[in-house]
């Protein structure tokens, strides 16, 4: 068991994410995130989805998404060399005493603070999943009040040669 | 040419090479019926919403062709589901059009608003909210080729009132099928098929383990030429008996829960297992770790998500079994062959028959009116069936001699499903005499279609195997819950004979094996009028032999003594 990440080329219509999540469920495979948006051409959406399972399951989830009419193409890029990026936003609590602590941690992390409160600060951070749990972690011991992912969004590099 | 959105629809209808449909007006659907009017387009009015979708699929598996039901918006089209999901769990290619609130108003919780897409979701192979006139054209072309095409299934068209309503310039064959996300399969991996050629050519003791699949691509030529070149024994499950003819010296029969021991002893010695349109259901492998334990298996399948899903194929062949069969029986001479497994399984065959034992309560025997019924019409009729022991029974006991005509509903197990089913069917082969083998139980669920086959003097006959028990229900309860009949006993019942009589319909009763042959003949003769053949057989009767749910096809049940 380990953790795939898929994109799934879609058509841009209304219901066509009802469909891939009720396969999810229906099937009982289960999403760890999921994000989706329009590409390039505004008729194709994209799904990045993130699925735990070992092969079998992938090769089951893989057919049966398939046969969804409105699916085009699915890659599942988990071997191949390719960005994957997630987005978070973390409201902390930050008092005067440690507030240079914690830009300390942000700058470490090459994150941003993009709200600053009364007794707390929003953490805004980019990256793939290692380095934000990472943060995440770092940042737990002054207490995180809120926090929310963006889901992964996945690309394969460009050729080298 | 100006026309509305509901003239457009039959016109595509007509395209499609539709001419029958079954359905029930209301209405979001009125500007459809209106339309239908004037038609030429043959409207079959069914009693009740279900009736129409399990019609239109009697129509579709004893045709071949697509299937078409039309019900209003709300619960009308909540009506259908049970029979699109009866339909999409047996891969049955029916186009469902249902009405639907006027796009304005949808979403508002409008008078009859019900959000069918949504609820169809799962139980359909695709669905469609039309939200414009001028996209009626495409979707239903889209549809019907959806339905028909690669591994067939039920699709849902939902149409707003107001686009049925509004008039647009229509010129005919302008629509275009678009859709980038759906290919027709063609072909096969023939590197796979020369894998499994000579697989075939090395088995000592191969079996064909053959399916709906070879129904639905009218295969059974391309199938008895393969069993017939090789000698090689077939077994098939619930969706493919007609497959072989059943007495042919190579058929076995069903395998599963209630299939023949010698079925199932055949799998359990096995060395090459010949899947064909199968999808190794569980009432089929039973434990699903001790199925064909010493075979290799060529799974040759329309849809790759089939092939290891449940058991892991060692030659895996996507394609439509009717082209993979051709392509193997090219590259195979015809020989003698496998004398030492037929021998095995001849011995098995007179070990273990089916068999059932005398009466206890001096009533008629089931599987006796199984028998007789085959023996009048000699493979030469459409059966469909309700669930439970009358399902079970009429496999075991008919000798099925053609594809598409055998209708139950296997998947989804839907009581109520024969009788409709067999008004579809009639009215798709009026050729045929069709016969519903039900039970006292499911035949109440959708008994108000007797009205419908009055009307249109449709003369199908319903045979109630009447124990007035819910009879597979009570077996089980008998097996495995100690005897316990919990709310099983329905012999609070109408006089059957009586309401066809109500109907319009012919009722006759039978309660002695000697009035049995005359009642049938009565019914075969008839050519008017629906018939209910009112049989009261033993009440507990079992079916045999049976595997235990969840055990090894070789631990069966019964049927070794009587
Ligand atoms: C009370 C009860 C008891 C039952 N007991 C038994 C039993 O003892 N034995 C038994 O066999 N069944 C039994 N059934 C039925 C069982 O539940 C399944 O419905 C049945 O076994 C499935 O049959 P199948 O494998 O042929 O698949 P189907 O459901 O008929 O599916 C057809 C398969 O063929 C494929 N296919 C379709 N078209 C093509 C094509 N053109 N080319 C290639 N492939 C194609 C499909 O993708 C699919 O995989 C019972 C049902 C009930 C209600
Ligand atoms: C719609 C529906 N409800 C319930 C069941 C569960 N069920 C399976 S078989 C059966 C009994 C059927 O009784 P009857 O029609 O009298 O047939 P018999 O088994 O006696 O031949 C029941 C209730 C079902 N298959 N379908």
């Amino acid at each position: 068991m380990r953790k795939h990440t898929l994109t799934v080329t879609v058509e841009n219509r209304p219901g066509v994410l009802t469909r891939v999540t009720t396969l999810f469920r229906r099937r009982g495979y289960n999403i760890e995130s999921l994000a989706v948006g329009e590409t390039e051409n505004p008729s194709i959406s994209r799904i990045t989805i993130m699925v735990m399972g070992d092969g079998k399951i992938l090769e089951q989830v893989t057919k049966q998404l398939y046969k969804l009419v409105e699916v085009i193409k699915i890659v599942d890029i988990t071997e191949e060399r390719s960005v994957t990026r997630e987005l978070v936003l973390i409201k902390i609590r930050a008092d005067n005493n440690v507030r240079a602590d914690i830009v300390q941690i942000v700058d470490i992390f090459r994150a941003r603070i993009v709200d600053i409160g009364k007794n707390s600060l929003i953490i805004e951070v980019t990256g793939d999943s290692g380095k934000i749990d990472a943060i995440v972690e770092s940042l737990k011991p002054f207490g995180v009040l809120e926090l929310v992912r963006t889901g992964v969004i996945a690309m394969v590099r460009g050729e080298i040669k | 040419m100006q026309l509305k959105g509901a003239e457009i629809l039959l016109r595509c209808l007509q395209e499609e090479g539709v001419d029958t449909v079954f359905g029930y007006p209301g209405g979001a659907v009125l500007p459809i019926y209106d339309a239908l009017f004037e038609s030429s387009i043959r409207h079959i009015l069914v009693r009740h919403e279900q009736g129409a979708a399990h019609a239109a699929d009697g129509y579709a598996r004893a045709t071949g062709k697509v299937g078409v039901c039309i019900a209003t918006s709300g619960p009308g089209a909540t009506n259908l589901v049970t029979g699109i999901a009866t339909a999409n769990m047996d891969s049955i290619p029916l186009v469902c059009f249902t009405g639907q609130v006027g796009t304005s108003l949808i979403g508002r919780d409008a008078f009859q608003e019900a959000d069918i897409t949504g609820i169809t979701l799962p139980i359909t192979k695709h669905n469609y909210l039309v939200e414009r006139t001028e996209d009626v054209a495409r979707t239903v072309k889209e549809a019907f080729y959806i339905a028909r095409t690669n591994r067939p299934g039920p699709v849902v068209v939902d149409l707003p009132k107001d686009v049925m309503e509004r008039s647009i310039d229509y010129k005919a064959g302008d629509a275009e099928i678009n859709l980038r996300g759906y290919r027709v399969m063609k072909g096969y991996n023939s590197g796979q098929v020369i894998t499994a050629v000579e697989l075939i050519k090395n088995a000592k003791r191969p079996v064909i383990y053959a399916g709906g699949g070879v129904i639905s691509s009218d295969a059974a030529g391309e199938l008895r030429e393969l069993a017939q070149k090789r000698k090689i024994p077939v077994t098939t499950t619930l969706m493919g008996m007609g497959a072989i003819p059943g007495n042919s010296y190579l058929n076995l029969g069903m395998l599963g829960m209630h299939g023949t021991r010698y079925a199932n002893y055949a799998i359990g010695e096995a060395d090459l297992l010949i899947a064909a349109g199968v999808r190794f259901d569980d009432r089929v492998t039973g434990k699903i770790e001790t199925f064909a334990p010493h075979a290799r298996v060529i799974h040759i399948d329309i849809d790759a998500a089939e092939i290891g899903k449940n058991v892991d194929a060692d030659v895996p062949i996507v394609g439509q079994v009717k082209e993979v069969l051709q392509a193997i029986n090219q590259r195979l001479e015809a020989v003698e062959q496998y004398w030492e497994w037929h021998q095995t399984i001849d011995r098995w065959k007179k070990e273990f028959p089916l068999r059932y034992g005398p009466s206890c309560e001096g009533r008629i025997m089931p599987q006796s009116v199984i028998e007789k019924i085959c023996e009048l019409t000699q493979g030469e009729t459409i059966i469909t069936t309700e669930v439970g022991q009358n399902q079970m029974w009429a496999a075991q006991y008919y000798k099925f001699k053609h594809a598409r005509t055998f209708l139950t509903s296997g998947g989804l197990g839907t009581m109520g499903y024969g009788f409709p089913a067999a008004i579809g069917a009639k009215i798709g082969r009026p050729d045929m005499p069709v016969i519903d083998i039900a039970g006292d139980g499911s035949i109440q669920m959708n008994i108000q279609e007797l009205a419908t086959a009055v009307q249109y003097r449709l003369p199908v006959i319903i045979c109630i195997l009447n124990n007035q028990f819910l009879g597979m229900v009570r077996q089980w309860q008998g097996l495995f819950y100690g005897g316990r009949y919990s709310y099983t006993d329905v012999s609070h019942q109408p006089d059957f004979v009586k309401l066809a009589e109500a109907y319009g319909a012919v009722g006759i009763r039978v309660t002695r094996e000697e009035e049995l042959e005359a009642a049938l003949q009565q019914a075969l003769r008839e050519t008017e009028r629906p018939v209910i053949l009112d049989i009261l057989v033993e009440r507990e009767a079992d079916v045999y032999p049976m595997v235990p749910p969840g055990s090894s096809l070789s631990h069966m049940l019964g049927g070794d003594e009587i």
